[in-house]
């Protein structure tokens, strides 16, 4: 385990106008590690998950991010082509929607291969082989290298979005939502394939979601968020077992047991 | 050599938001250490707090006040201050924990799940699973049972794969909450000849056992919990 | 004010002269003009990449070739001599109305020889013949952007341009790939001009890439309705995307051109009757009767004399 962290976040803000999207949110994301952020539809967290992914740039604040080389860049700092370089390669991001993820009208094979021909990769054969190979490893059938999306269920769809984004071997992958709109049995095969990937990658991951059972799965440690502040922080069984704060409490007492 | 656990001065309440902030003081002034090669036993009438202090060794409840110190990589580490990672890391590597029930995880065979400790430490997954089928033999899981997930298993059946989970690392600490519950008489013989080979290797053990017959065979001490309740100190 | 650009020409077809213009020679307002000449300039001065410019209404619709029309009214002077060619041919509707247009509002010479003309305003065709220096090749382009076909946004194929992120244009060969077992896009085959954009060569057939490659002409795209301009300088590399195992190829022939018995060059298919007679001539009119005019006589003209002569 390396002993510096991949991001470090200080003083994050984002405001639209009067309102808060996300207040003064802090924190260091180490290798191999997986932050879970909780809270309801408004709390901010898909804001600051915009914000960490540069999607959006954020009010005030800084995150620094630790390059392949070693040295930590500011993320909003860096020019548009760099940060667009950071995405395609040493980042992920898995959307809810998997058709806002993937495109649509192109093949499997062609979905997965896109980010190595983007750096650069030119030989056709090697790349269908990787993609092929990726393809096996979220659980799709080779055979279907070759079909659109659009002919695939949404669990599939969702995992070839997996496949695209890992294809380059990144190491921080921001999730919106993953298992949102996916039918359970769908959801727990999707969120096992997510957790053996990320293990057995070295991963690190930013999960935002409503579900806490997705936190508990996947995540090590989560951050509980309302009205855009960040109310609770830690281990993440620790805050789903013992949690502190009247907001997460309410939030664990409204799980459902099976 | 340090000793491997020791608990100062430990307090716990839970704050009961969702009932008008109801406080409900679990343990105050929780002080003990275990010794290398030690099982002590936590005695005491149900829901005194046994299980709670458990927990709190592990990281996985809050504490109020108070030091937990567990030996980590040459260093004294207080669990109750140390940030999330380093939790994570005291657990992969010093502080092991047997639960009363599983957690399973969709999709991932018992032997998987058992060898898995050994395999985030770096053990090679061939040689991690053959450690893992030994232990499981050992616990006389039928061996059709190995290959499948065990969200489905028995309670005796799920508490054996997690103890052979538990028992698989060689941490230095281990915490064991009632494993032989619902164990028939010829595996919880087993499990405490495994507990005895742990303090024949040096693990400091920490336990709750409802069973007399276990806990007669293993405990070196019985700590009462009810010492530390903060309802008699109060009273 | 006299019409001066009128004055020195002498073509016998400069029958409109006196109808001309009193203001403006070749269609087009000065101002529109020098307009144009600024987008042009700026792109030769930045191969490939497409300027945008403020295409104006002509006498003709969208997809008539009103872009590559602007593009030469802005450039052809009373010393021009003008080609046009719709498929390499002179003689088609779309070729004839525009010649018959700059023969009317320029009053400049026509020719259908490639080798006598300054400037050649083309659809979907390079000529046979090389070009050479001081030759100009105005393409007529529908739909200027590469990437449209994967990414509909404006915005952002404009930043993938700006920040040279072409992946996605092997996306679209990997599909012909996977889908045919080879690159089975044969016209508008994308290249990448001078080792940096991205460029749509109109479509023309994959067959004329190799002849964009280092000319000697200056080539410049008119798109009107996208309203954009763009061009290869004379000596610029123009290389055809591809991939290492599977590289690039023009369509290849398996016979000579049917009249002139031309080979490597490109040919069309013309159906001779209702019973599967067909033949296989040359595209390009002008370079095929030049060469009959030489002497050279393909399969069916050959067997067509052979009747006459009996």
């Amino acid at each position: 385990m390396s002993d510096m962290p991949l991001l470090k976040v200080r003083s994050l803000s984002k405001f639209y106008g009067n309102r808060i999207g996300c207040h003064d949110v802090g924190f260091d994301l180490w290798p191999g590690e997986v932050l879970a952020i909780v809270g309801e539809s408004g709390s901010g967290k898909t804001t600051l998950l915009n914000c960490l992914s540069t999607r959006l740039m954020p009010s005030t604040g800084d995150v620094q991010y630790r390059m392949r080389d070693g040295d930590y860049r500011d993320l909003y700092r860096m020019s548009e082509a760099e940060r667009r370089v950071l995405m395609r390669t040493d980042w992920g991001f898995v959307h809810q929607n998997p058709a806002d993820g993937l495109r649509m009208t192109v093949s499997a094979g062609a979905n997965v291969g896109e980010r190595l021909m983007a750096v650069g990769n030119r030989h056709y054969g090697r790349i269908r082989a990787t993609a092929s190979e990726w393809l096996s490893r979220v659980e799709i059938e080779t055979d279907r290298i070759d079909d659109q999306p659009r002919a695939f269920s949404g669990g599939m769809r969702q995992r070839l979005q997996i496949a695209r984004n890992l294809v380059t071997s990144p190491r921080l992958v921001f999730m919106d939502e993953p298992t949102g709109g996916l039918d359970v049995s769908v959801q727990a095969r999707l969120l096992d394939l997510v957790r053996g990937l990320v293990s057995d990658l070295g991963l690190s991951a930013i999960v935002v979601t409503h579900d806490l059972a997705v936190a508990r799965l996947l995540s090590h440690r989560m951050m509980v968020m309302k009205g855009g502040h960040v109310i609770e922080h830690g281990l993440t069984d620790r805050v789903l077992d013992d949690p502190r704060e009247p907001y997460t409490q309410l939030l664990v007492s409204s799980i459902l047991q099976v | 050599m340090a000793t491997p656990l020791v608990v100062s001065d430990v307090a716990k309440s839970f704050t009961m938001h969702l009932r008008g902030g109801l406080v409900l003081p679990v343990v105050a002034n929780v002080s003990f250490a275990v010794a290398s090669g030690e099982c002590v036993v936590l005695g005491g009438p149900s829901g005194i707090g046994k299980s709670s202090i458990l927990k709190m060794l592990y990281g996985n409840y809050a504490v109020d006040a108070g030091q937990i110190l567990v030996s980590h990589a040459g260093r004294t580490v207080d669990v109750a201050s140390a940030d999330p990672r380093t939790v994570l890391e005291i657990r992969r590597t010093a502080l092991g924990y047997v639960s009363q029930f599983l957690r399973t995880v969709p999709r991932v065979a018992a032997l998987d799940v058992v060898a898995e400790p050994l395999v985030s430490r770096g053990t090679a997954p061939e040689e991690a699973r053959e450690r893992a089928a030994e232990l499981l033999a050992r616990l006389n899981l039928p061996r059709d049972l190995w290959q499948l997930p065990p969200a489905t298993f028995s309670g005796g059946e799920q508490q054996r794969v997690n103890i052979a989970r538990g028992f698989i690392t060689d941490h230095a600490v281990l915490l064991l909450d009632e494993p032989t519950a619902s164990l028939d008489a010829t595996n919880r013989r087993v499990v405490i000849d495994m507990i005895e080979a742990k303090k024949t290797a040096g693990v400091a053990l920490l336990g709750i056992f409802h069973d007399e017959e276990v806990r007669e065979a293993v405990a070196d001490r019985i700590l009462d919990v009810t010492a530390f309740s903060p309802r008699r100190s109060a009273a | 004010m006299s019409a001066p650009h009128t004055e020195p020409v002498t073509a016998p077809e400069s029958a409109g002269e006196a109808e001309l213009a009193a203001y403006n020679f070749a269609y087009l307002d000065e101002q529109t003009k020098r307009m144009i000449r600024r987008a042009i300039l700026k792109a030769i001065a930045i191969p490939g990449y497409q300027v945008p410019f403020a295409s104006r209404e002509m006498p003709m619709p969208y997809g008539w070739g009103t872009g590559g029309v602007q593009v030469t009214a802005a450039i052809i002077g009373p010393e021009d001599v003008l080609k046009v060619i719709d498929q390499g041919a002179d003689d088609t509707t779309n070729a004839v109305s525009i010649r018959a247009f700059f023969q009317k509002v320029a009053a400049v010479r026509a020719t259908t020889h490639t080798a006598d003309a300054t400037i050649i305003q083309t659809r979907h065709r390079i000529p046979e013949h090389t070009l050479k220096e001081g030759q100009v090749l105005v393409y007529q382009v529908p739909i200027p952007e590469p990437l449209r076909f994967l990414e509909p946004r404006e915005t952002e194929t404009r930043k993938m341009h700006a920040l040279e992120e072409y992946g996605l244009m092997h996306v679209k060969l990997y599909e012909d790939i996977a889908r045919h077992g080879r690159i089975a896009t044969t016209y508008a085959y994308p290249v990448k001009v001078h080792g940096r954009y991205v460029m749509d060569p109109s479509p023309t057939p994959k067959f004329d890439n190799p002849k964009m490659h280092r000319s000697e002409a200056l080539q410049l795209f008119g798109a009107g309705r996208e309203k954009r301009i763009y061009a290869v300088p004379p000596h610029t590399d123009v290389v055809s995307l591809d991939f290492e195992d599977h590289p690039f190829e023009v369509q290849q022939f398996d016979r000579p051109c049917a009249l002139c018995g031309a080979t490597h060059v490109y040919l069309d298919e013309v159906v001779l009757d209702d019973r599967g007679g067909r033949m296989f001539v040359c595209s390009d009119t002008d370079y095929c009767e030049t060469r009959q005019a030489e002497g050279h006589v393909g399969e069916m003209l050959a067997t067509s004399e052979r009747e006459a002569a009996e």
